[in-house]
């Protein structure tokens, strides 16, 4: 899933201090379960901006909601209707729910509360890791179900460099060096004469470097 | 004999004499001068010159420039190119380049991480990995090739070189890797600085077993340590380097203004010792900010003088 984090409070007050109707909108989808923008994370960013306004003296409105996914029509467009009792909307969603919600909902500001980070997992409560950078061409088949793109600070699909040491990258003791991960599990599938191939430049088209990206599958379209 | 390139490293290799390279490290600044100081130092000592790029991720002047200038004395330039600045369109450019004044040598690195430079903001790229850029100069060099297909002209003749570092983890992969590049085409190898001679001398046999130190040749990389300090400190900080406790306590054991001799005498031991390991074809010798100590080390470890290759020199 899509993992986010919150933006610091200030950064928000900031967006918000000239409007007087804020809604804050949260997402039921992934930000829900990285604790960083459901209908829990929605409740303490409106009471804190309540407390601080009220604080400052400054009379603002400002009113909660989540929605059950801001990456779909179906759920922005009840608010449709609404939308215009409010000046401005913080959205918790990722930034693509944020993004969606300023196509629809036009003419409206709609200022992000959360930084999206990466799509990643679970580690435990608390804690999540990237586990995947989306290049449109999955090749973990041949890494032990382990992607270097992701989990090599290079990038690597030749790994592990040189600075690999203890299993650890060397940008950080606490980052698990991908390539070392990558040898071990080859080693447990008895897949290691795999690895002396060199791996080929990759196709970059199919991720980012292709430019903004589509996904079109016609027996489903209406 | 046979050779691929004018390359007078690979020369030198292949008529069997043991090579001995060096490296310079180009300024923080416009100022050319100080690589062809550098240069000027080492030249009678050693076969070709590493000319570093934007090593540690600092910015300095750019090694293709460094190269062409030390070319232009005469010397032999070994232009080191890391995938981390660069994608695979600038990667070619540079080494098309780069043979257009007649730079023969290449090392093909990936490069460390921007986070340990001077602008840890920056995005890095890693379009290719070492091993693919190794690749692309084979296809470039034997094919007459670029990436995306186009067959050029006049190819360009590079001896493809690598580094090694026996002394990262996991180890036991690190043969495997080595193996891997000399797959995809590289034909000589710079190690990492050893200390642990041990270790070295382990993983050198494990290449002999694999038959890798006939397929490729490999130059022994050595750093002379300049006092106590610097051995604690490669020790401790620099990821990837292995000193063993030895080499710091027999540093510390000397009075400190003795202790650049002692650091010296160990390099010069060790190359006594390494020229005796089967396979090891040469020495690299990373003198860092040193270099004006290359000469007396290279004399003083039976390696001077250098071959004087008939019409080939110059």
């Amino acid at each position: 899933m899509v993992k986010a984090k919150p933006k610091p409070i200030g950064e928000i007050i900031d967006y918000v201090k000239d409007f007087d109707k804020v809604l804050v909108a949260g997402c039921d989808g992934c930000v829900t379960v990285c604790e960083a923008g459901g209908l829990k994370e929605v409740q303490v960013l409106a009471s804190s901006l309540r407390l601080y306004f009220n604080k400052e003296g400054k009379r603002k409105d400002i009113e909660e909601t989540s929605l059950t996914r801001q990456c779909d029509r179906e759920y922005l467009e009840p608010l449709l209707d609404k939308i215009d009792n409010y000046d401005a909307v913080v959205s918790l969603a990722c930034g693509v729910g944020a993004q969606f919600m300023a196509e629809l909902y036009k003419g409206k500001p709609i200022f992000p509360g959360v930084d999206t980070c990466f799509i990643g997992s679970t580690q435990e409560r608390g804690v999540w890791v990237e586990r995947c950078q989306a290049c449109g061409q999955c090749i973990i088949a041949s890494t032990g179900g382990i992607c270097p793109i992701a989990r090599c600070s290079k990038r690597m699909l030749n790994g592990p460099c040189g600075g690999s040491e203890k299993g650890s990258c060397e940008v950080s003791k606490d980052t698990p060096c991908g390539w070392h991960l990558i040898y071990e599990r080859l080693k447990e599938l008895g897949q290691l004469d795999h690895f002396e191939a060199p791996t080929d430049p990759k196709d970059w088209t199919t991720s980012r470097d292709g430019g903004p990206r589509k996904i079109v599958k016609e027996d489903v379209q209406p | 004999m046979n050779t691929t390139t004018p390359s007078k490293l690979e020369k030198i290799l292949a008529e069997g004499h043991l090579a001995v390279t060096s490296e310079c490290g180009p300024p923080r600044s416009t100022d050319l001068d100080i690589v062809a100081e550098k240069a000027e130092l080492i030249k009678d000592h050693v076969d070709a010159i590493n000319i570093t790029d934007n090593q540690t991720s600092v910015v300095r002047l750019c090694s293709l420039a460094s190269c062409i200038r030390i070319k232009q004395m005469g010397l032999e330039p070994v232009l080191q190119m890391v995938t981390r600045d660069r994608n695979r369109i600038a990667i070619q450019s540079d080494i098309l380049g780069a043979a257009s004044f007649g730079i023969n040598n290449i090392l093909c690195l990936t490069g460390d991480h921007q986070q340990f430079g001077d602008h840890p903001s920056a995005a890095n790229v890693f379009d290719l990995d070492s091993t693919q850029l190794i690749q692309t100069v084979k296809l470039m060099r034997d094919e007459g090739k670029l990436l995306g297909g186009f067959e050029m002209k006049k190819r360009p003749e590079m001896f493809i070189g690598a580094a090694a570092n026996p002394f990262a983890d996991p180890y036991e992969i690190r043969v495997s890797r080595l193996a891997k590049k000399v797959a995809a085409g590289c034909q000589f190898i710079q190690t990492q600085c050893i200390y642990n001679m041990e270790k070295f001398k382990d993983w050198m046999k494990r290449i002999r077993d694999r038959g890798l130190h006939e397929k490729v040749a490999i130059l022994a990389g050595l750093t002379p340590m300049k006092n106590v300090g610097m051995a604690r400190y490669m020790k401790n900080r620099v990821p990837g380097i292995d000193v063993p406790d030895d080499i710091v306590e027999r540093l510390a054991a000397v009075p400190k203004e003795k202790q650049a001799d002692e650091g010296i005498k160990i390099c010069i031991e060790q190359i006594e010792e390494l020229k005796e390991e089967e396979g090891i074809k040469g020495f690299h010798i990373m003198a860092i900010e040193w270099e004006e100590k290359v000469p007396e080390i290279v004399e003083r470890a039976g390696l001077y003088p250098r071959p004087n290759l008939n019409g080939s020199q110059n």
